[in-house]
């Protein structure tokens, strides 16, 4: 039963073939199997899932009317903050806390009835590609345990290739819910900006960071978006308007006279041959299936990468600021209060944060404030008329979602431009404030691991990356004759 | 891409750093003030391309969404009581968050 979608776990459930609270002891059961190699969760909640779940089965059995996604577990990237459970949000930092009150997703996830299996590692405070920079160690893929699950939700990921849940949540900065879906060979959408709310979302780059849904099908992903978006009075960037249709569009998926743009500046030099001739194939099926691919150039791309290095590090520096070790988390030094800070900010965080709010620090200075963090937000109007000058010959974008498959652990630790490169093509769509989803597009022939295809579309036409991303997923599907998972190697009994 | 193109080039020195460090509030130690002044530079050196294209007829754009001021009713609502607000705190003293003294002797 793990190995199924979690919309045919929804039916099962219906059916009474099965009970959440056994669904959900399957799933915990994987957890005790592979974990211990994966390490995909930070904290297991044994007890309350299986309350949980055994609550919605009594209901079930009282005839309630229950949601499509009730009874079927879930993994929480650990950036939510869910009321008395442990989150740390992959740092030292915040080691031992436990939220007084639930972040607007996970009002809504239990509102729905999913049940919350644990909170799933992280890169520090979500900043990073390869989830290395957690404070807690690195999560392993599930294809190649000496290999990075993607950043900086690379539990999330990973926990949905090894088939410990089967929905995730993560949230995307600059591609940290697409990029671990693309090296784990699933399924991650960042919804448009002001989708879904921020409200107990701990906070890296406000003006950037969006919740999303993360699964093994586009159709299970569509599910728990509208499960979990919608406006949020909570979230004054919250968009006040109702969620785009995107469960009719993955159920109908037709991309017959649709527009498919490819991004000119989004291929080639630094791009694996594996990853392009997967992309490629994708591009031929899509037309096969009656879509138009042209040709667009985005031409201020090339600085979307130096942009998205300042601005999010600026507002990191500035977000961070929270954490002085006054009102919760760690506290650590003798002294005034400006001496238990610093005591506290040098061993709470780790080396990659201290990294980006020095830099955040320093293009926010005065006498550089123009130079860097001005010249930053003017591309980022020029990235956003790019994109609107694109819309306007194509209905979708498309690109590889990250340039490589997944990479070694260790290899790029002690290169940060390197590792920043991942993000190369996701980071255009944070700055856009627009969305983009990463379906599978098949193993990369150098090395047998999974490549990612982006769809990107304008802001609250999320419908269209599920409309694309479900007629592809089909199309190879009936290509493969099997779901590009079943190729991972086997971990656990299952 | 073509983050080799740059053709700045950016010097941080170790006290930059350590004077960044002390606006930022966080402690280093010698030799994580020298590491980071290295690799800030080549950061730096990298990033500081986005000022080929910002020319001054662009505007800047702090947010995706054209946001102005979002207001709420001014009214009472049901929020943390004091001891779930101080559940997390590192020291509290009579239903308040304790801290290290704030102002120096001068």
């Amino acid at each position: 039963m793990i190995e199924k979608s979690a919309h045919e776990m929804a039916a099962a459930l219906q059916a009474g073939e099965i009970t959440s609270v056994e669904l959900v002891t399957a799933h915990l059961n994987q957890i005790e199997r592979v974990d211990k190699e994966v390490h995909a969760f930070l904290y297991v909640d044994k007890e309350g899932a299986l309350s949980q779940a055994a609550d919605i089965d009594k209901r079930r059995s009282q005839g309630a009317k229950l949601g499509p996604l009730a009874g079927v577990p879930l993994a929480l990237k650990d950036v939510m903050v869910q009321k008395g459970i442990p989150t740390t949000c992959g740092s030292k930092m915040l080691e031992g806390w436990r939220p007084p009150y639930d972040s607007t997703v996970v009002r809504k996830l239990k509102e729905n009835d999913v049940v919350i299996l644990g909170k799933t590692n992280m890169d520090e405070f979500a900043m990073g590609s390869s989830t290395e920079n957690s404070a807690y160690g690195p999560t392993h893929n599930p294809w190649d345990l000496t290999r990075i699950p993607g950043g900086s939700g690379g539990g999330s990921s990973a926990s949905l290739a090894a088939f410990e849940a089967p929905l995730a949540i993560g949230t995307d900065t600059g591609g940290s819910i697409r990029q671990p879906a693309a090296v784990t060979g699933t399924v991650g959408v960042k919804p448009t900006y002001g989708g879904v709310s921020r409200y107990g979302l701990i906070a890296f780059s406000s003006s950037l960071d969006q919740a999303g849904p993360c699964a093994r099908t586009v159709l299970d992903a569509a599910y728990l978006h509208e499960a979990i978006g919608g406006y949020d009075p909570m979230d004054s960037t919250s968009i006040n308007a109702p969620i785009p249709a995107v469960v009719a569009a993955a159920k109908n998926a037709d991309v017959k006279g649709l527009k498919i743009g490819v991004i000119k500046e989004l291929q080639g030099d630094g791009y694996q041959p594996g990853v392009l001739k997967r992309f490629n194939e994708s591009l031929e099926i899509l037309a096969s299936l009656g879509a138009e691919i042209v040709e667009v150039s985005c031409k201020h791309f090339d600085y979307a990468l130096a942009a998205y290095y300042l601005i999010a590090p600026s507002e990191c520096s500035s977000n961070l600021a929270r954490f002085d070790a006054m009102r919760y988390g760690i506290r650590t030094g003798e002294g005034s209060a400006e001496d238990v800070m610093k005591a506290t900010r040098e061993i709470g965080f780790g080396r990659e944060v201290k990294r980006r709010i020095i830099l955040g620090t320093y293009a926010l200075s005065s006498g550089y404030y123009d130079a860097y963090y001005g010249s930053a937000q003017k591309v980022r109007t020029l990235i956003s008329r790019d994109f609107a000058g694109a819309f306007e010959k194509a209905d979708v974008l498309v690109s590889p979602t990250a340039p490589t498959t997944a990479f070694k652990i260790g290899e790029k630790a002690n290169d940060p431009i390197a590792m920043y490169l991942n993000d190369i093509a996701t980071i255009p769509t944070n700055l856009a404030g627009i969305c983009g989803i990463s379906v599978p597009s098949g193993l990369a022939d150098e090395d047998n691991l999974p490549a990612g295809f982006q769809i990107m579309a304008p802001a609250m036409k999320d419908d269209r990356l599920y409309n694309v991303g479900s007629a592809l997923e089909a199309a190879l599907l009936s290509r493969w004759g099997k779901p590009i998972l079943a190729n991972a190697p086997l971990l656990g009994a299952r | 891409m073509a983050l080799d193109k740059v053709t700045f080039m950016s010097n941080i020195s170790r006290d930059d750093v350590a004077n960044l460090a002390k606006l930022a509030r966080i402690e280093m130690s010698d030799q994580e003030l020298d590491h980071l002044s290295q690799e800030l530079s080549v950061i730096l050196d990298a990033v500081a391309r986005v000022q080929e294209v910002a020319g001054e007829d662009v505007p800047p754009t702090s947010h995706p969404l054209p946001l102005n001021n979002v207001f709420r009713n001014d009214e009472v609502r049901p929020s943390l009581t004091a001891s779930e607000a101080l559940s997390g705190a590192p020291a509290q003293e009579g239903n308040r968050f304790k801290v290290p003294q704030i102002l120096g002797e001068e």
